[in-house]
């Protein structure tokens, strides 16, 4: 569109100055901030005396830092992997021509309409001990029943894992079926002449056909990784003990509780950094990907 | 769901495209196993449901003793009424009713602000991009992947020293920043989508930046903006982190009024006062999801495919 750019379409400056303001204010002073306070001894309020790389070589020596390290890896990998077979399964018997196709819809939908808060308090309940599954099993007679995964510190991460699944299934069908719309129903014709049989036309022309929708639902499921904080304060708390504790919520609570800005300051520049990493290879990409469009 | 109402219901809506599975003949083992499936796979996420609306209408000693996904024997609503107007968060005993006033306070304004900002944005960038204007956005796109976490603190720190940390402007400005990165890419996406003609024309009759914008694009921008409405009113009110960091004590809203009266309650666990609760939190975006149908849909796939 470069026959609409002027050089300086003053209007146009006036109404994007929250842009401004918030590009330039928020995501790259607001972030040089951050990184800034983490080569600091802040404590309760941040200061400048700079202490070189001291908060991190403290964090990584922390107990809780990397116990949620690894709950990040272990919840994000198993969610996203379930969230993906899950949700793809769902997608493939949804575009088996089933009748009531928007009410299933609606039902694998509606868990993430809701609040994080309020997913965490419903599985809180399901898999409390004395009210949820475990209660309910044995009143139908099974005495021995025994499946409390919350207050068990090896276990309690699964349990996020079951309700991250329960809230994300829905929105990975939804993209993912509407990706198998997307491809050319002439490609399913010539499958089913050559006599391929369903479930390899989905595996292996599916899948391939739609990188788009499934890069769309793994972006989304990454971004909302990263980010799961309400989940776990509602669930579980970080607990018991911290044995369910995340980045996220680690970052939170040494800026608030523990007044050590630094130290959180330097959690925070590490979750950053797998971002920057997916940001610059993405930007690479795509750059690389351009230019051979371009020659 | 039982099978007959499934053969009852004779013309389910159809997708814009059509579905790739085999024609179905009347009843196969294939049919059954493929309903069967999408049957056990509906009750896995209604479940969780279920039983909180059914032990939100009992009395506590009949969740004590009686088996949880039984219909309540003597239905009650006092737990709703106590949830709304009575739970107690330590001392104070006003139940959710003060959370759902602030979460209104806030989600209103912060709809309405964030969606005009990101709409000038759009059309900004789409028509009268500036030098450096897609640097900007890049940046922006950029943000919408950076954890929340990492410009928290900054935030805090600029909000005070202006006065307005802790205190219902702040937390409208906050969720004015956070939603402009995806409602900006929605807006230019959309912006984009237009016939450059239209803009053309308004340049032809002489109206300028803001004229084109109230005359020619917001009434174009109907559908977009619906969307705009739907992500911002559902993400803003299911909003947890923010409102306990930036909203002060006195404007948390219902999400942190709710896990308040749950997860801090010292003594016995009123679950059924809780789980009303819950419900009633849950429910103005639940009446958004289910009015607005395949708009939300249409909405998440939009805002998913960022960048």
């Amino acid at each position: 569109m470069a026959s609409l750019r002027r050089a300086f379409p003053v209007h146009s400056i006036i109404g994007t100055v929250p842009m401004i303001l918030v590009s330039v204010g928020v995501f790259v002073v607001g972030i040089g901030f951050s990184v800034m306070w983490s080569f600091t001894s802040s404590k309760l309020f941040p200061n400048w005396d700079f202490v070189g790389l001291l908060q991190y070589e403290r964090l990584w020596a922390t107990d809780r830092w990397l116990v949620s390290v690894n709950n990040i890896w272990i919840f994000g990998l198993l969610s996203i992997a379930c969230n993906m077979v899950f949700g793809y399964l769902l997608a493939v018997f949804m575009d088996q021509r089933i009748r009531q196709e928007d009410t299933f819809r609606s039902i694998f939908l509606y868990p993430f309409a809701m609040s994080l808060i309020v997913t965490g308090l419903v599985w809180q309940w399901a898999l409390d001990p004395n009210l949820g599954l475990q209660t309910a099993v044995r009143k139908f007679g099974w005495e021995s029943f025994t499946f409390a995964p919350l207050v068990d510190p090896q276990l309690a991460i699964y349990g996020l894992v079951v309700a991250g699944i329960w809230q994300g299934a829905g929105v990975t069908m939804a993209i993912l079926l509407a990706g198998l719309r997307g491809i050319d129903a002439e490609i399913w014709k010539a499958a089913k002449v050559d006599g391929i049989p369903n479930w390899r036309a989905y595996l292996f022309i599916g899948l391939p056909m739609m990188r788009g929708a499934i890069a769309t639902a793994f972006v989304l499921q990454c971004v909302s990784v990263v980010r799961v904080y309400d989940l776990v304060i509602a669930m579980t708390g970080g607990g018991p003990g911290y044995a369910t504790t995340m980045p996220a919520v680690y970052v939170i609570q040494l800026i608030t509780v523990r007044q050590n800005v630094g130290q959180g300051m330097a959690a925070a520049t590490m979750m950053l950094m797998p971002i920057l990493l997916v940001v610059i290879i993405g930007g690479i990409l795509m750059w690389r990907r351009n230019r051979k469009a371009t020659a | 769901m039982s099978a007959t109402d499934m053969a009852m219901d004779s013309s389910a809506a159809r997708d814009d495209a059509e579905p790739h599975g085999p024609k179905p003949r009347r009843v196969s083992p294939g049919r059954i196993g493929v309903y069967a499936f999408l049957v056990v796979a509906a009750l896995f996420f209604l479940i969780p449901l279920y039983i909180m609306i059914v032990t939100s209408l009992k009395g506590m000693p009949e969740i004590r003793l009686g088996n949880l996904f039984n219909l309540p024997a003597e239905p009650t609503v006092q737990p709703w009424i106590d949830a709304m107007w009575h739970a107690c968060t330590g001392r104070d005993c006003y139940g959710l009713s003060p959370g759902f006033l602030n979460s209104v306070k806030i989600t209103v304004p912060s709809v309405i602000i964030s969606i005009i900002c990101a709409s000038i944005n759009g059309y900004a960038l789409t028509y009268w991009p500036y030098k450096g204007a897609n640097v900007l956005f890049g940046l922006l796109v950029f943000g919408a992947f950076v954890p929340y976490q990492v410009v928290i603190y900054p935030l805090i720190i600029g909000l005070s020293s202006v006065g307005l940390f802790a205190s219902l402007p702040g937390i409208i400005i906050i969720h004015t920043i956070f939603g402009m990165p995806l409602l900006t890419l929605l807006y230019r996406n959309f912006y984009a989508s237009l016939p450059v003609e239209l803009f053309k024309a308004g340049r032809v009759d002489g109206a300028g930046f803001w004229r084109i914008f109230f005359y020619i694009m917001i009434p174009m921008s109907v559908p977009i903006t619906i969307v705009a409405v739907i992500l911002q009113v559902t993400g803003i009110w299911n909003d947890f982190l923010f409102g306990v960091v930036f909203a002060g004590r006195s404007n948390w809203p219902m999400t942190v009024q709710l896990n308040n009266i749950v997860n801090t309650t010292t003594g016995v666990r009123e679950y059924n006062v809780n789980m009303a609760a819950t419900i009633l939190t849950a429910a103005v975006p639940l009446i958004v999801y289910f009015v607005s149908g395949r708009w939300f849909v249409r909405g998440i796939a939009a805002g998913a495919v960022k960048g």
